[in-house]
C-alpha cells in the first residue's frame, strides 16, 4: 500500500510542476481571452537568462533579480508592442500573435543566449527523504511549496487587491469595465509582467528537472491537457488539473505500464484531456465553453 | 454661480452604413437639471447618449462638456461623466460591494507592489474607497446586499447596484439609459426616489432616456424629443407635452396616459 502512496505522491508532486505552467496561460487567458502559445517560449527565455547569468559567474540572488527584472519588462513589452495593437481583434488573429512571439522569444533567447543544453542547480538535492514509509523527492517538496507559495501571492493579488478586483471584472466584463473607467492597459501590462514572472518560476524548476534547453519550450504541451481538464479561465482549475494530470499519468505508467510495455506516461494525459472534451469541454471548474480555434 | 451649460452638444450627426440615426442635432443640458431624451422607438436615443459617452464616434458635429471637447469612453470617468446601461453591465460573478468600489478604481494611484504589501497609499486609497462605496450603497439602500454576488440578485437591485456604482465617483454628469426599463411600478417608484435623491444630496446632473412618460413628466427639469434621427423638440415638460410635433410623433399617446 505504501508503494501505491509514494506513486501517488510522487506524481501529485510532478503535477505541481505542470500547474506552473498552466497557471502562466490562466492569467493571461483570464484578463484578455488569449490562448497565449507563447507562454512556453518566455519559460525557455527566462530559465536560459537566469543559466547564463550564472555561468558568467554572476551569484545567484543577482542573477535571479536581474532575470526577475527582464521577466518584467519583456511581459510589459509584449504588452505594449504586440496585443496593445490587437486591441478588438478576433481571437484567433491574437492567437496567431502568440504562435509569433514564441517563434520570436525562441529565436531570441537561443541567438543572445546560445543553443547548447545548459544544467541548472538550485542547489537542492533530489535526495529522497522517508516520512512514514513513504519516500519524496526532496526538490519534487521544493518545487511543491514554491508554488504554493506562489499561488498564494496570486490569490492574495486577486481577492484583495484593488488591481485584482479590476483583473476580475475586465474577465468577467471587458466591455463594462471600460465604461467605468478602468485601464485596461495598464492591466494587461501588469497581467503580462506577472505572466512574465510564473512563467520565470516554473523555468527555473523545469530548467532544474530536465536542463534547460530549447525543448523546455515544448512543457506548454503537457499544460494544454492541464487547461482542458482544469478550465482555461481558473487558477484554482489549473492547479487541480495539474494534479489530476499528473498522479493518473504516473499511477497509469505504474498500474497498466507492465501491460503494454510502458510508456503511458507520455501519451495519458492527452487521452484523459481528450475524454474530458467529449464529456465536459468547459473543464472542471472552467466558467464558459472554450473557444474552438 | 456658472451659466455656462455642463454639457453641449452641436450639430451631432451619425449614420450607420447610410442608415441616418442622429441628423444635426443640437441641445444643451444646464448644471444641476434633469434631462429626459425621449422620443419613439428608433429615435436615436440611444444613439446620442453613445455619442455624448464616447462609445460612438459622430460623423459630423462634436459634444463639449465643461467646454471641452469629449473623445474615447477611456477618459469620461475621469472628467466626471458616468453611465449606466439599458442592458445591466455589472460584474455579474462579483459582489455587490466590489462592483461598486470599482466605480471609483480609475482615481487611485497605489502601485501594485503598495496594494500588495499594504503599504502607503494603498491602505488609504482602498479605505476610502470603501467609506465612499458605503455612503452611496446607504444613499440607494442596499448596503444589506453588500456582500452579494450581483447575478443572483433579482432585476430592480441589479438597476439599483448599476447606478450605485455610476454615482460613487460623485460624477458631475450621469447618464442615464432606460433606469426604469423592465420594472414594476414599485420598482419603478423606488428608483424615482433614488434619482432625485442623487440629484438633490449629490448635485449630480441627470441626462436619462426613459419611455414612460409618467416618469420624464415627473423627474425632469428639461425634455428633448428625438424622432427620426432629428430633434423635435426641446423645452420644459409643460411645453413639450403640447408641442403639437410631439403629440404627432407619439400618435397621441399622451393623452391616453400610455
Amino acid at each position: 500500500m505504501s508503494f501505491f502512496f509514494e506513486v501517488l505522491l510522487g506524481g501529485l508532486l510532478a503535477g505541481v510542476m505542470y500547474t506552473m505552467v498552466a497557471i502562466g496561460f490562466v492569467l493571461i487567458y483570464k484578463a484578455s481571452g488569449v490562448f497565449n502559445f507563447a507562454q512556453g517560449a518566455m519559460v525557455l527565455f527566462a530559465a536560459l537568462t537566469y543559466v547564463s547569468l550564472v555561468e558568467r559567474g554572476i551569484a545567484f540572488p543577482w542573477s535571479l533579480a536581474i532575470t526577475l527584472a527582464v521577466m518584467l519588462v519583456l511581459g510589459v513589452l509584449i504588452e505594449r508592442l504586440v496585443f496593445r495593437r490587437l486591441v478588438n481583434a478576433p481571437p484567433l488573429s491574437l492567437f496567431l500573435a502568440t504562435l509569433g512571439l514564441a517563434y520570436i522569444l525562441e529565436g531570441f533567447a537561443q541567438t543572445v543566449w546560445g543553443t547548447q543544453v545548459h544544467g541548472l542547480e538550485l542547489g537542492i538535492s533530489d535526495a529522497p527523504i522517508q516520512a512514514a514509509g513513504v519516500s519524496v523527492s526532496r526538490f519534487d517538496l521544493f518545487a511543491a511549496a514554491t508554488a504554493a507559495s506562489l499561488v498564494a501571492v496570486l490569490a492574495t493579488l486577486f481577492r484583495a487587491t484593488r488591481t485584482g478586483i479590476a483583473l476580475r471584472a475586465v474577465a468577467d466584463d471587458p466591455l463594462a469595465a471600460v465604461a467605468v473607467g478602468i485601464d485596461l492597459r495598464r492591466l494587461w501590462a501588469i497581467v503580462w509582467g506577472i505572466a512574465g514572472v510564473v512563467a520565470l518560476v516554473a523555468g527555473l524548476l523545469w530548467g532544474a528537472r530536465v536542463g534547460v534547453q530549447f525543448s523546455l519550450s515544448l512543457v506548454v504541451l503537457k499544460a494544454l491537457p492541464v487547461l482542458i481538464i482544469g478550465g482555461f479561465s481558473s487558477i484554482g482549475g489549473a492547479i487541480g488539473g495539474g494534479l489530476i494530470v499528473g498522479a493518473s499519468e504516473k499511477l497509469a505508467e505504474v498500474y497498466g505500464g507492465p501491460f503494454v510495455n510502458g510508456g503511458i506516461e507520455t501519451w495519458f494525459a492527452y487521452v484523459l484531456a481528450l475524454a474530458f472534451l467529449l464529456a465536459r469541454p468547459q473543464g472542471l471548474f472552467g466558467e464558459r465553453a472554450v473557444e474552438r480555434v | 454661480m456658472n451659466h455656462s451649460p455642463l454639457l453641449e452638444a452641436s450639430h451631432v450627426s451619425l449614420a450607420f452604413d447610410g442608415l441616418v440615426a442622429l441628423d444635426d442635432v443640437s441641445f444643451a443640458i444646464a448644471r444641476g437639471e434633469v434631462c429626459a431624451i425621449i422620443g419613439p422607438n428608433g429615435a436615436g436615443k440611444s444613439s446620442m447618449l453613445n455619442v455624448v459617452s464616447g462609445l460612438y464616434a459622430s460623423d459630423a458635429g462634436e459634444v463639449q462638456f465643461e467646454g471641452v471637447r469629449l473623445k474615447g469612453a477611456g477618459e469620461l470617468s475621469r472628467k466626471g461623466v458616468a453611465r449606466t446601461f439599458q442592458n445591466i453591465a455589472l460584474f455579474r460573478g462579483m459582489t455587490v460591494l466590489e462592483n461598486v468600489v470599482l466605480g471609483i478604481d480609475f482615481r487611485a494611484h497605489a502601485t501594485l507592489v503598495e496594494q500588495v504589501l499594504r503599504l502607503g497609499r494603498a491602505a488609504a486609497e482602498e479605505r476610502q474607497g470603501l467609506e465612499e462605496a458605503q455612503v452611496v450603497l446607504e444613499l440607494l439602500g442596499i448596503a444589506e446586499h453588500r456582500s452579494e454576488v450581483v447575478g443572483r440578485l433579482p432585476y430592480g437591485l441589479q438597476k439599483r447596484v448599476e447606478l450605485a456604482r455610476a454615482l460613487v465617483p460623485r460624477p458631475k454628469l450621469l447618464l442615464l439609459d432606460e433606469p426604469m426599463a423592465g420594472m414594476t411600478v414599485d420598482e419603478k417608484r423606488a428608483m424615482c426616489r433614488h434619482l432625485v435623491e442623487a440629484h438633490e444630496k449629490l448635485g449630480t446632473t441627470l441626462v436619462l432616456i426613459e419611455h414612460d412618460l409618467g416618469v420624464v413628466m415627473d423627474l425632469s427639469d428639461h425634455v428633448v424629443v428625438l424622432d427620426h434621427g432629428k430633434k423635435i423638440a426641446d423645452g420644459v415638460p409643460d411645453a413639450v407635452r403640447t408641442d403639437p410635433a410631439v403629440v404627432e410623433a407619439y400618435v397621441g399617446s399622451f393623452g391616453n396616459g400610455n
